[in-house]
């Protein structure tokens, strides 16, 4: 594959990208801050084990009209592309958020409208070139109005909505949209906060969305058993919704 | 509640981030995978949050015609395995675990079986990127910043928060190892064959059974040569792990005899080729194993003592004091090296696992006069118990490693529980 990553210089965009890199794929990293993609491509260069370089293209989600630029750089770099993947975005606690009108304004902007404006890009791109994969990382985070994430839930809701939608319309053109749910992985995202049973690691994570790229796979959970957790919750009635606190 | 491997709990709280520079800047220790067994990792009191390198973990450059590695401190012994040995290089020098961090590695100097030609890991390493104590970030190496550097190697992390390592890879003929195993009778034996071992094998250590007369199992190996090794790479060993804390009881001087036993007869007398992993790591595959000794906790006692015939003495004096150490393992020491408080010096270590009890500070303290004794000293990144006079009396080169950091650090701004039980830091 050929395989333009936004967001792998952290967590489970990092974990992608190494698994990426050593599987033999080709891989260009876009990010906002340049040393810190190019300490990242550096890593996922050695892992790869064989003489090939991870280029890198600058791309901030608050500038959305960087985009097409990076986009076309990356296929500059690798010499076209079939696959985009998004893992970059905000969090931040439902309190921190309530208390911070500015934070919700940045989360909202650069989780739901610059991602989907960022997925439009991408989008024209791969189906002018006949096809490929669009893999976006949302979050079980937007199955449900949940109390503890509120706006970040809301800002994966929408995408997952937005993606969801790009898959029925444009997977008969040859483009594949990969929605991942993940529930609570242990990265940097996640650092401050005691995990819950299932918690996921960003290695595991990584594999789970290779897999669904592979696989084509339009809705991955991961880890897997969050299917399960996601349903029962998708199924409570609003009265039970209101009373507990998760 | 925050403890070494040992699970001696402290009041601490590790914080997490890619970001070591972030993470370091008013943070009082550093934290690898806390596989220390003591106090070397845990917050001196009055502070709990000590900084985890564990997520930042990027391999930052490495050139295969040298095989110098330039890595973050977090990475893991694992993953650098589980990378470059399916590609015939391997760390100049190993510890018994690969649930170590470069860090780590670095800040107790750690040694492995092939101190006797390779010497600490620090002997391998170019430089290192800190950050110390007033905040400024600054790369030391044997020839900038040298007394840093070596002050930094073997300086349980507290001359600085350890950001990069930058040390160089050795190239291996096959990634299989060539072992063999001899059953002898005792200590003395044990010794001699280490000894004997030695200019022939680069990887040798010894195990024996304290509790069981002494019998005694010598461990050496080599990498095997391209034409002996199978053309597969060996496969990573799976693990299993110790679920819970077991019973205090479970571990008793009876389980340990039967225990040690069937190592002794399950283990004897075989050569063939081996997984490094099962050569270097046995222990890692039981994860956890730590569990086994129960709510009580355990240390392990590291010493080195000079002259070979003193490890005889050693073990009598452990009968003495009825000690039950469940694990001895033997190891031969060459030169010192460079690090300012780097543990090896000429001559035997002996490594003791014992269980926690209210006799153990007792048992600790003869071991140490024995020690101060014979001029041996101990090893920090085991040890729970020591007292700051014993050290002192151990440490000759201890007054010179206390000036290098005082320069660095006249606060003492970083600091460990460790530090002030044996440092006399101000807590
Ligand atoms: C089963 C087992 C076998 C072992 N075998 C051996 C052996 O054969 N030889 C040997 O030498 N050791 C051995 N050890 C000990 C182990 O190698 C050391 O304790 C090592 O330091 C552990 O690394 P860590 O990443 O877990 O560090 P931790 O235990 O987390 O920390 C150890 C010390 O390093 C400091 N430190 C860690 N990271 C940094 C950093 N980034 N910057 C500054 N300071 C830092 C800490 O402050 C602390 O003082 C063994 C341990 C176990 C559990
Ligand atoms: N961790 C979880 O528990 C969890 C659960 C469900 C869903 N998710 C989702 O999974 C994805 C990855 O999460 P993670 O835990 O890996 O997060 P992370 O460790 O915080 O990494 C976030 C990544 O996004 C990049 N990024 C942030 N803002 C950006 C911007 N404005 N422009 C460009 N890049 C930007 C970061 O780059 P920098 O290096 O420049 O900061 C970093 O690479 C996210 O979509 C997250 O919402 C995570």
């Amino acid at each position: 594959m050929k395989v333009a990553l936004l967001g792998g210089t952290k967590g489970i965009g990092r974990a992608l990208g190494r698994l990426l890199s050593e599987r033999g794929h080709s891989l260009c990293l876009l990010g906002r801050n340049l040393a810190e993609l190019e300490a990242s491509a550096q890593d996922m260069q050695v892992r790869a084990g064989e003489p090939r370089s991870v280029p890198i293209a600058a791309c901030d989600l608050h500038h959305p009209d960087g985009f097409a630029d990076a986009l076309a750089a990356a296929s500059d770099k690798l010499g076209g592309l079939d696959t985009v993947i998004v893992t970059a975005a905000l969090f931040a606690t439902q309190e921190e958020l309530e208390s911070n009108i500015a934070l919700t304004r940045d989360l909202v902007t650069v989780n739901f409208a610059n991602t989907v404006v960022f997925c439009e890009e991408a989008r024209k791109r791969l189906l002018r070139a006949g096809g490929g994969t669009l893999c976006v990382v949302s979050s079980v985070a937007g199955e449900r109005g949940r109390k503890p994430v509120i706006i970040y839930g809301a800002s994966k809701a929408g995408l997952s909505a937005y993606l969801e939608g790009l898959d029925h319309k444009f997977r008969a053109a040859g483009l594949k949209t990969v929605c991942v749910k993940p529930g609570f992985v242990k990265t940097g995202m996640t650092a401050g906060m005691a995990p819950p049973p299932f918690a996921g690691e960003p290695e595991g994570v990584a594999q789970d969305i290779l897999k669904g790229i592979e696989r084509g796979t339009p809705v991955v959970y991961t880890p897997g058993i969050w299917r399960y957790v996601m349903l029962a919750i998708r199924n409570l009635p609003r009265f039970v919704m209101r009373r507990i606190s998760f | 509640m925050l403890s070494g491997w040992g699970r001696l709990p402290r009041p601490g709280k590790e914080i997490f981030s890619e970001d070591l520079r972030a993470l370091s800047r008013n943070a009082v220790l550093s934290r690898g995978l806390g596989r220390s067994y003591g106090d070397s990792a845990l917050p001196p009191p009055g502070h709990l949050e000590v900084a985890t390198t564990t997520m930042a973990e990027r391999i930052l450059a490495f050139d295969e015609s040298t095989g110098v590695l330039r890595a973050e401190a977090g990475l893991s012994l694992r993953e650098l395995n589980r990378i470059f040995l399916p590609r015939c290089w391997f760390p100049p020098v190993t510890p018994g675990t690969q649930f170590v961090t470069m860090g780590g590695m670095v800040a107790a100097d750690v040694h492995g079986k092939n101190h006797h030609v390779d010497g600490t890991f620090g002997a391998h390493v170019k430089s290192l990127v800190l950050r110390v104590a007033d905040g400024r970030i600054v790369e030391c190496s044997p020839s900038s910043e040298a007394e840093l550097f070596w002050a930094t190697v073997g300086g349980m992390g507290l001359t600085g928060h350890i950001l990069e390592v930058e040390f160089k890879m050795h190239p291996i003929p096959s990634p299989w190892i060539f072992e063999e195993r001899l059953r002898l009778p005792d200590v003395d034996a044990l010794v001699a064959a280490l000894k004997d071992s030695a200019a022939d094998w680069p990887f040798t250590v010894g195990w024996l059974d304290c509790l069981g007369g002494g019998r005694a199992i010598l461990n050496r190996g080599r990498w095997a040569a391209k034409d002996e090794a199978p053309a597969s790479t060996p496969k990573p060993l799976g693990q299993i792990s110790v679920p819970f804390e077991l019973p205090n009881w479970v571990l008793n001087r009876w389980s340990m005899r039967v225990f040690n036993a069937l190592t002794y007869h399950a283990r004897g007398n075989v050569k063939g080729l081996i997984n490094p992993e099962a050569f270097f790591y046995p222990l890692d595959k039981l994860l956890h194993w730590n569990r086994i000794y129960g709510h009580r906790g355990f240390i392990q006692y590291q010493c080195v003592l000079p002259n070979a015939g003193g490890a005889r003495a050693f073990l009598e004096l452990l009968r003495k004091h009825r000690a039950a150490a469940f694990l001895c393992v033997i190891k031969d020491c060459a030169e010192q090296g460079q690090g300012l408080l780097s543990f090896p010096l000429p001559g035997i270590s002996i490594a003791l696992d014992l269980a926690v009890d209210e006799n153990t500070q007792g048992i600790v303290d003869h071991l140490n006069e024995a020690v101060v004794a014979d001029g041996g000293r101990i090893y920090l990144a085991k040890d729970a118990f020591t007292r700051a006079e014993h050290f002192e009396a151990m440490e000759p080169r201890l007054d010179a490693w206390k000036a290098v950091r005082q320069s660095w650090d006249p606060d003492l701004k970083i600091r460990s529980a460790q530090s002030v039980r044996v440092f006399g830091d101000p807590s």
